[in-house]
């Protein structure tokens, strides 16, 4: 089987001995890829699968890196890229969108002065624009790392929003 | 409030959802004590004569799902509780799993006894990871009180559930792609035959319901009064949940009996339009669904009425759009949502998502010509005849229907 060893990043041993205890708890079972990658990335402060962790995981569970990564770039939920420690999901489908979402995307690119796609200076933030999580009974909403906030209506409940991660 | 019922969402707020012998308190189990008590085929002809068809969006009679399920050969089969929800637009699931973890784990243990099934699979999208403790902690409460697990209830029959996270795919609510997911790989769909029900999950035979559909049925089998099918009209047995959003003042999910008019639904359950505001359409369906003007008002919510006027039930969301948002509008934004979440492996699919996208856009600036039009209403049709999945066979259900309600939308006068 094809898992070539990537050793240029090495992984810190605390990190490892994490994963080792997702995958365990995964019962080192290959089918559970997506679950244990969604756990891995829920590890790191900036919310991704990095690449020698990718790695250490197709070799550790004997699968190909490949599968790996036809996972990590398929499912939305999952990266391949740092983020940020906060990244701000914004829906951007229909139910939202009749309830003025464009407002809350203007006011939250003015508060942070980024745009969709882009990360704070100081990594803390980053926009992103993603499709209904099932919240259109608050639209529109965000979602900050699993957490819903609807009913964002106003500039003043968007900043509200924002000084409780500062 | 008028119309609202309680039969599938009877036990929501009665107990704590934390506590598996506060579910028990309120009679929790004993369905699945009268269910083992029956011949699985039984359950699957209570089902059928109940009439209940799947709610996750295709309609398809559920008693007779079981029966065959049953009916497949197979030392071991599966079943799966489809907790995708992505229309946008429904949210319906979701409240029956914050509201009634336990009746959702009985229905599977009822459907792993129907069926001869082991295992259970909770797919549930990673969008409601926030439920995730939720559900797990309820699991391992019936674990341990012995209704999971070997020989449950002495009857010598065994059935586990494990709980699956999505990862933010719309088209992992898709059968064979969400057991794709579930086997540890990307979740595209594969052509069928072989179908699910013969070799689904690691080839197995495979069930799959969605939550709406399994959470009737242990109501349904203590329901001694006949209450289910007292309600409902015609051909539509029984009461449904809607998720109604948009521009209504009032969104929610909201249990009703079939028969109920879309009227009654928006401006009595969901508090009418914000604002006062006029109607400009109502999507039914999610997404996925086809589109109606006012017209439709008066219809009662049955899958024969809402079909007859040019719509179907699918996942029972009601979308609501005032006259703030244009029907052209309406339509890019939806077409964003299958622009993105096309896992692109078919071509009908994959180009026709795009090439839509750019015909939309080019009639909202005002630059289509006639044979624009004539263009995107054929790659619409192809779409929806050629393509693999449901996915790109209903992507365009709102804008051929569109189409046919508001053909102004596309009147691109004199222009060549
Ligand atoms: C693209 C696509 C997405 C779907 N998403 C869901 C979903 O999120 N939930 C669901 O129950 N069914 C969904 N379905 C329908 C399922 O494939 C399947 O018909 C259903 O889960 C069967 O359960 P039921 O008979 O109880 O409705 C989807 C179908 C397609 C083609
Ligand atoms: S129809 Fe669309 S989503 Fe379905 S398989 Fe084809 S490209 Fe993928
Ligand atoms: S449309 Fe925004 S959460 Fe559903």
């Amino acid at each position: 089987m094809l898992t070539a060893h990537k050793q240029d990043h090495p992984l810190a041993k605390d990190f490892t001995d994490k994963i080792d205890g997702i995958l365990t708890a995964h019962d080192n079972d290959p089918t559970q890829i997506v679950n244990i990658l969604l756990d891995v990335q829920d590890l790191t402060e900036l919310h991704y699968v990095p690449e020698p962790a990718a790695y250490y995981i197709a070799q550790k569970i004997g699968v190909k890196i490949t599968t790996i990564y036809d996972c990590l770039t398929f499912y939305s939920s999952l990266s391949e890229h740092p983020r940020a420690k906060y990244p701000i999901q914004i829906c951007n489908s229909i139910v939202c969108r009749v309830n003025d979402s464009d407002s809350v995307f203007s006011h939250l690119k003015e508060l942070l002065g980024i745009d969709i796609g882009e990360v704070t200076y100081d990594g803390r933030f980053t926009l992103e624009s993603v499709p209904c999580f099932g919240a259109c009974d608050q639209a529109p909403a965000i979602r900050i790392n699993g957490k819903v906030y609807g009913h964002l209506d106003s500039h003043q409940k968007v900043l509200q929003l924002l000084d409780t991660f500062i | 409030m008028s119309n609202e019922i309680r039969f599938i969402t009877k036990n929501f707020h009665e107990y704590d959802t934390s506590s598996i012998d506060s579910y028990i308190g309120i009679g929790g189990f004993k369905a699945l004590q009268k269910a083992v008590s029956m011949d699985g085929e039984d359950i699957a002809s209570l089902i059928a004569k109940a009439g209940v068809k799947g709610r996750g969006g295709a309609a398809y009679d559920m008693g007779r799902k079981w029966s065959q399920a049953r009916a497949v050969p197979g030392e071991r089969k599966v079943i799966i509780c489809n907790a995708d929800e992505g229309e946008p637009c429904t949210f319906k699931d979701r409240e029956l799993i914050s509201n009634d973890p336990f009746n959702l784990i009985e229905s599977m243990i009822i459907a792993g006894y129907t069926v001869r099934a082991q295992d259970g699979y909770i797919y549930m999208r990673e969008e409601y990871s926030h439920l995730r403790p939720l559900l797990q902690k309820a699991i391992h409460q019936t674990e341990a009180k012995g209704f999971l697990g070997k020989n449950i209830l002495g009857r010598g029959f065994e059935f586990n559930i494990h709980l699956y996270s999505g990862a933010g795919a719309y088209v992992c609510g898709e059968g064979t792609a969400l057991i794709r997911s579930i086997e540890g790989k990307a979740g595209r769909p594969r052509m069928k035959p072989p179908f699910i029900k013969q070799s689904g999950l690691f080839a197995l035979p495979t069930c799959v319901n969605n939550v709406e559909s399994l959470s009737i049925v242990p109501h349904l089998l203590l329901d001694e009064k006949n209450f289910y099918i007292s309600q409902g009209s015609g051909e539509s047995i029984g009461t449904k949940l809607v998720s109604v959003g948009g521009n209504v003042r009032h969104p929610g999910v909201f249990e009703i009996p079939f028969g109920t008019t879309v009227r009654e639904i928006i401006y009595n359950l969901a508090g009418g339009l914000q604002d006062d505001r006029k109607l400009r359409l109502i999507q039914f369906g999610g997404a996925s669904g086809k589109i109606a003007n006012s017209d439709i008002l008066d219809t009662p919510y049955t899958y024969e009425d809402l079909k007859k006027s040019g719509v179907t039930v699918g996942s029972g969301a009601i979308l609501v759009i005032d006259d703030r948002t244009s029907v052209l509008d309406f339509l890019r934004i939806t077409q964003e949502f299958f622009s993105h979440e096309s896992c692109g492996q078919c071509t009908p699919c994959r180009e026709g998502n795009l090439h839509i996208k750019l015909l939309l856009n080019k009639l909202a600036k005002g630059e289509a010509k006639h044979r624009d039009i004539d263009t995107l209403t054929k790659i619409a049709k192809i779409m929806t005849m050629s393509s693999l999945c449901g996915l790109g066979e209903s992507a365009q259900n709102a804008l051929l229907s569109a189409m046919r309600v508001f053909p102004e939308t596309f009147d691109v006068g004199g222009a060549e």
